[in-house]
């Protein structure tokens, strides 16, 4: 068993050979990560007994003859923001840093009831706010290919895990690129779902009109077989979609010809100049694969940042106003009165990052600012959310980068708040219209840094989504 | 731009936030020029233009309801299990009314 490379039909193949138990898969995984751990800080912490204790239910399952389910016996790691039920969830933050879940999230509970063998919690920016992982209060994660840069963020730790193979398949969460940048950075699959897609309960909230629980594979089949388990309605979660499930490996079955995809040219100016060749071969690709190409365009991108981080800030200062020394664990020494406790609490416990967008959101929507930025903002959003109703009236996919130029040196961008939350110009349109997207390997650059191709559908057709990326993939990606 | 350290300070009061005399400095640049950049939204008429307020929703509005019954919770032990400081099964802090 090459436990680095593992996919989940293979998984599937040796428990069904018997060729190893699920027992013995979790024990050697966990070792694995444990022991690659300290190059990349992607895991926060391990949950062994948990992971045992799963993939012993796994084995049961298999020895009565019974189905042990779609995921089952595949290690998986599950990002900092979600929470599991007596493991400690910390978001990345000091202020979290004692606090035991005393439930689960939905995505956890299917995805063990599924069979998955969580092995522990991922690394990630604080509540999820970074483009990087440097906002961890637990230290930044390494890039898997590149020891020195960044493995992009929020959910940095659960792509690096995927990507050295210290996870089959890991939860992070998107808000505004969180999910597929890390991928691209690292060199592996991400996927953001519909908007609703995914239930939340049990995701911590950093803006609750743009987050989503997304996937992380090493390949397309692997992120769509996790989605597939956890996606659906869910009672605990009203804003989670009614639309049923569809069969998303049985619909990945390679027929691109004739789709109809859209380059939409505001993402293509800026880019580094490795990242825009290594997409404009990516899209040769798919044009041999007799996909047909069109230039289209998404006349609101130019504001995109601006709309996202008034809306993001202004939920997320609502969010977390809920760490106030009452109830989370945390409570400043200085607390003499209860204003004290508050001001005390939120002051020492929040990392630079989260108090710049608590300040930003609070300033946003406070007393005679609101109309100017937040509602201004949210009719801008209506405006970008257009551009892609329109574009995929003539088209039945977009395809982009899913960053400008690929993992950055670790505190190049840490100085520059501006700067950084630029970065994320071709991952938050998507979050913004909540539509399905993700990131696909497009090649390397010449230093052998990992490069995203981004695909982006209509509402609910993340079928159509990894069909397209699975064919992209089979064709050999870029190099094909 | 540049916000005062005044108008951070009012903020950070809105935010039940408190900086240190060197993030007041920082955050009045750094806030200056975020919100600066935001002004580009200006550029924009939106006067036609309705807020998105729901993201998507295509089910009916009564989808989600559900009837009113008791069901189990987590309960009060578990809830307080987190908390910094807690007693008689209420989450304690300081006195907020002098006697």
């Amino acid at each position: 068993m090459e436990i680095a490379s593992l996919t989940i039909d293979q998984i599937r193949e040796g428990l069904a050979g018997r060729r190893f138990s699920a027992f013995e898969l979790a024990t050697e995984a966990l070792r694995f990560a444990q022991e690659e751990n300290p190059k990349t800080n992607a895991y926060l912490r391990f949950c062994p007994e948990r992971a045992l204790a799963a993939a012993r239910r796994v084995d049961e399952a298999l020895a009565r003859g019974a189905d042990p389910g779609p995921l089952a016996g595949v290690p998986v790691a599950v990002k900092d923001v979600i929470v599991t039920k007596g493991v400690r969830t910390t978001c990345g933050s000091r202020l979290l840093a004692q606090y035991v879940p005393p439930y689960d999230a939905t995505a956890v509970i299917r995805l063990e009831q599924a069979g998955g063998v969580i092995l522990g919690k991922a690394n990630c920016d604080e509540f999820a706010m970074g483009s990087s992982n440097e906002n961890s209060a637990f230290g930044p994660v390494r890039n898997p290919a590149a020891p020195d840069r960044v493995p992009g963020g929020s959910s940095g730790g659960s792509a690096a895990a995927v990507a050295q193979g210290a996870a089959v398949v890991a939860l992070g969460s998107d808000t505004g690129g969180s999910v597929r940048q890390p991928a691209s950075f690292c060199g592996v699959v991400g996927v953001t779902p519909t908007y609703g897609r995914v239930s939340r309960y049990g995701l911590v909230a950093f803006a609750s009109s743009l987050d989503h629980i997304g996937q992380f594979g090493r390949t397309v089949r692997d992120a769509a077989r996790l989605l597939q388990v956890v996606a659906g309605r869910d009672e605990m979660d009203s804003t989670s979609a009614f639309a049923p499930v569809p069969d998303y490996l049985a619909l990945a079955d390679g027929r691109v010809r004739g789709m109809k995809l859209g380059l939409p040219r505001e993402y293509f100016q800026g880019l580094a100049s490795e990242t825009g060749d290594l997409i404009a071969r990516g899209v040769e690709v798919l044009k041999g694969l007799g996909c047909e190409v069109r230039e289209i365009s998404l006349p609101h991108t130019p504001y995109a940042i601006a709309c996202y981080y008034i809306i993001c800030t202004a939920e997320a200062s609502s969010n977390l106003a809920r760490y106030d020394g009452a109830r989370y664990t945390t409570r400043s020494a200085s607390s003499e009165t209860l204003s004290d406790m508050y001001r005390n609490t939120r002051g020492e416990g929040f990392g630079a990052e989260c108090k710049r967008r608590i300040m930003l959101g609070a300033y946003v929507l406070s007393s005679g600012y609101y109309d100017a930025y937040y509602l201004k903002a949210q009719k801008v959003r209506t405006l970008i959310a257009q551009d892609f109703s329109e574009a995929f009236r003539e088209v039945d996919a977009l395809v982009t980068p899913v960053s400008p130029f690929p993992a950055f040196k670790l505190g190049e961008k840490l100085e520059d708040p501006l700067e950084m939350y630029l970065s994320d110009i071709y991952t938050i349109t998507g979050d913004l219209a909540g539509i399905p997207c993700l990131s696909v390997p497009c090649g390397r650059t010449a230093a052998g840094l990992p490069v995203g191709m981004q695909i982006l559908t209509r509402h609910f057709d993340e079928a159509g989504m990894f069909r397209l990326a699975e064919a992209f993939e089979r064709a050999g990606g870029c190099e094909g | 731009m540049k916000l005062t350290e005044e108008q951070v300070r009012y903020v950070a009061g809105l935010a039940n936030l408190k900086l240190t005399a060197e993030e007041i400095r920082r955050f009045s640049s750094d806030l200056g020029e975020i919100l600066a950049y935001m002004d580009k939204l200006n550029e924009l008429d939106t006067r036609a233009v309705e807020p998105m307020a729901q993201v998507l929703y295509e089910a009916e509005e009564t989808a989600t309801w559900r009837a009113d019954q008791e069901r189990a919770v987590i309960g009060a032990e578990a809830a307080l299990a987190n908390a910094p400081l807690s007693g008689a099964g209420f989450f304690k802090v300081p006195k907020v009314i002098e006697r």
